[in-house]
């Protein structure tokens, strides 16, 4: 068994209140074949001034270092995209720096950002974020994906980075699943809701009216997972300012929404699944070692940890941000959710490495309808609604952006901005979308607390950010 | 003449012959709802890589021969002083000490099990193998980590005992000289170029 010190597992400390002061994103699309990368990063900041209604020079002035974070020099096809995109945002001749962690570099950047003013060092720093993933027709993008592999080990192996997190897919599928009818149709079920919610959402790229028949109709990919399980591949991207307290006071002056406090943390795991030792499951605040001592007797298979069956970089995020924040339990202590849904079932499996629900039970969270914005089930709002974007399967994995976008959309909801947003006209029109007939304000009301998961395959880097209202902190000095 | 591009190291220095890239014309990309007025060029590239397998190739070289090499720490002083890793691992991961190399290929005859696997329907650019893809996951009695390769014949099961298989004719050198095939499986039934 692997164990860690307790210097590993120091619970970490900002050295001075860190804050998110405004967000923005482009469109998202499969495609962009009239916009440069640079023009979508220049929508996102330009709508990052506008919320706080500052022009983007007022706003670029105040800015002191930048991060960028974008994966996959070899999609964009321009080494040191990072240069290009400070060059055209004309922020010159400050310091910047590129970020990459796969799928969780959004929330990497942010994790950067927010070190960054902790420190001293910056007062206010742009995190932005994009990927541009149509450079390349879909069987180049798996093959380049791929190369995020062990590319000796692994990559050769179908070229496909499906078929590698797959094999998690079908190890949770038979423990903790059972095979059973009913599991599968509860993995639908998300694919249903986030292609659902997508329709609300202005931004998302896959807005859908289906059903669980379609999902389990659809083609299958790498079984048990079929077409609808999939996130998507997308182009955009997605910035946030973050700031001391000085700054922000200063930034919201004009603002119809305060600045919320942010914290970051991260975790990793290996980039080949189960090339440790084993080791015991760490613990999060709402858990005792005793739940689990009869875990492998309840799902036979389900004993190694990690094993194939949870991410632990998502368990060490949590585990870190919980006890930084305060956070008990995240289920009443939060409001709302981002998850990274990259396929229904790694959503699931998301569940129980952060606590919402234990190990071997991830699935009662849909089923009970907890993660509904209203709960099917009772009429009355879920309990902590995840994923009203559409999340990576209905609203977009721009990889540099989707961590970021995460975040812009659950401070939508503190700021009780979401529908003033999401419910535009002159927004739908401007993407040339069609608001639905039927549109939905998916406002969580009250909203004072959120978690969004940043995540890269196969849970090698997890980021957990968190957002509150600085006038509902649950623990006054994290 | 065009010739595939070639590498031998002499004298610690790599000596390269033939070509390394094929030159392809960049191409216009014009809009078809707009009078083709243009939007873009498309970038062909075609590069051929030089790569060291470093600590490693003993790994890639045994596959080729029928082996299976794994690593083992050695050091009294490391905590799980005696494990031994697959997928090979040229440092141990607790202490950082250089491993001790060791041929595991009875050991994968004798206890390899599938772990998981996944049927792959998909693939990406630049795969070879054949379609579906059966992925597999494969755990070994007295091994602390679990390898990834394929099932070559049959259909995969978690729990189900595997045979390694070795690409001894025409080796790629790579990963893919290996794969598995369950346990009593008949010699002619291996895929070409590849015996136990
Ligand atoms: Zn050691």
């Amino acid at each position: 068994m692997i164990k860690f010190s307790d210097k590993q597992l120091a619970i970490p400390k900002l050295m001075r209140p860190v804050y998110l002061v405004t967000a923005g994103q482009s469109k998202f699309d499969r495609a962009f074949p009239d916009k440069r990368t640079e023009e979508l990063c220049i929508d996102a900041l330009t709508q990052a001034a506008e919320m706080i209604n500052v022009t983007p020079a007022e706003l670029k002035s105040y800015i002191h270092t930048c991060y960028y974070g974008h994966f996959a020099d070899h999609f964009g096809d321009q080494l040191l995209g990072e240069a290009v995109i400070h060059d055209r945002l004309g922020l010159d001749p400050l310091g910047n720096c590129g970020v990459k962690t796969g799928g969780a570099t959004g929330g990497t950047t942010l994790w950067e950002g927010v070190k960054a003013v902790a420190s001293g060092y910056s007062n206010c720093v742009l995190s932005m974020g994009w990927e541009r993933m149509d450079e390349v027709p879909t069987d180049e993008g798996n093959f380049l994906i791929s190369c995020a592999a062990d590319k000796d080990w692994e990559s050769p192996l179908g070229h496909i980075y499906t078929g590698y997190y797959a094999v998690m897919a079908q190890k949770y599928w038979k423990v903790f699943g059972k095979e059973e009818d009913s599991f599968r149709r509860t993995l639908a079920e998300i694919a249903v809701k986030h292609h659902g919610y997508a329709r609300m959402n202005p931004y998302a790229q896959s807005p859908m009216k289906i059903t669980i028949e379609d999902v389990l109709n659809s083609p299958v990919v790498a079984y048990p997972l079929r077409a609808l399980d999939c996130c998507l591949m997308s182009v955009g991207a997605a910035c946030a300012i973050i700031c001391d307290e000085a700054t922000a006071i200063k930034l919201t002056k004009n603002s119809p929404h305060k600045p919320l406090r942010i914290w970051v943390t991260a975790g990793s795991h290996t980039l080949r699944p189960a090339d440790r030792r084993d080791m015991a499951i760490p613990l999060l605040p709402n858990e005792t070692a005793d739940q689990y001592k009869d875990l492998g007797k309840k799902f036979p298979g389900g004993e190694r940890y990690p094993g194939f069956t949870g991410f632990l970089a998502a368990r060490m995020a949590a585990y870190y941000a919980y006890n930084q924040v305060g956070i008990k339990d995240p289920t009443a202590d939060l409001d709302v959710i981002e998850l990274h849904d990259a396929f229904t079932i790694s959503d699931v499996q998301t569940y129980e490495d952060i606590g919402i629900r234990p190990y071997g039970y991830g699935r009662d969270y849909v089923e009970s309808g907890d993660c509904y914005h209203m709960n099917p089930k009772t009429g009355k709002p879920g309990k902590l609604p995840s994923n009203l974007s559409g999340g990576l399967i209905g609203c977009m994995h721009s990889v540099g952006a989707t961590g970021i976008m995460q975040v812009f959309e659950i401070a939508c909801h503190i700021w009780n901005r979401w529908a003033e947003i999401h419910g535009d006209d002159k927004l739908w029109k401007k993407f040339d979308r069609k608001k639905p007939a039927d549109w939905t304000d998916l406002q969580v009301k009250g909203a004072k607390r959120a978690l969004a998961i940043s995540h890269a395959g196969v849970g090698s880097h997890v980021t957990a950010t968190i957002l509150m209202d600085p006038d509902k902190l649950i623990k006054k000095d994290a | 003449m065009s010739m595939f591009g070639q590498v031998h190291v002499k004298n610690g220095q790599y000596k390269i012959k033939g070509d390394f890239h094929e030159l392809t014309p960049n191409m216009p990309i014009r809009n078809s709802d707009d009078g083709w007025k243009l939007m873009g060029v498309t970038n062909p590239r075609d590069m051929t890589y030089i790569h060291s397998y470093g600590g490693e190739s003993i790994f890639f070289e045994s596959l080729s021969k029928g082996k299976l090499m794994a690593t083992r720490c050695d050091n009294k002083k490391c905590e799980s002083k005696g494990s031994i890793y697959q997928p090979f691992r040229i440092f141990c991961p607790d202490c950082l000490s250089k491993m001790t190399v060791i041929d595991m290929t009875d050991i994968a005859k004798k206890t390899a099990k599938i772990h998981t696997f996944m049927v792959c329907e998909r693939s990406g650019a630049f795969n070879i193998l054949k379609r579906p893809i059966k992925f597999i996951n494969i755990e070994f009695d007295g091994v602390c980590t679990i390898l990834m390769s394929y099932l070559a014949v049959g259909e995969p099961e978690i729990g189900m005992r595997v045979v390694p298989i070795f690409q001894k004719l025409d080796p790629t050198y790579t990963i893919l000289d290996m794969a598995w095939v369950p346990e009593k499986t008949k010699s002619n039934h291996l895929p070409k170029g590849f015996s136990f």
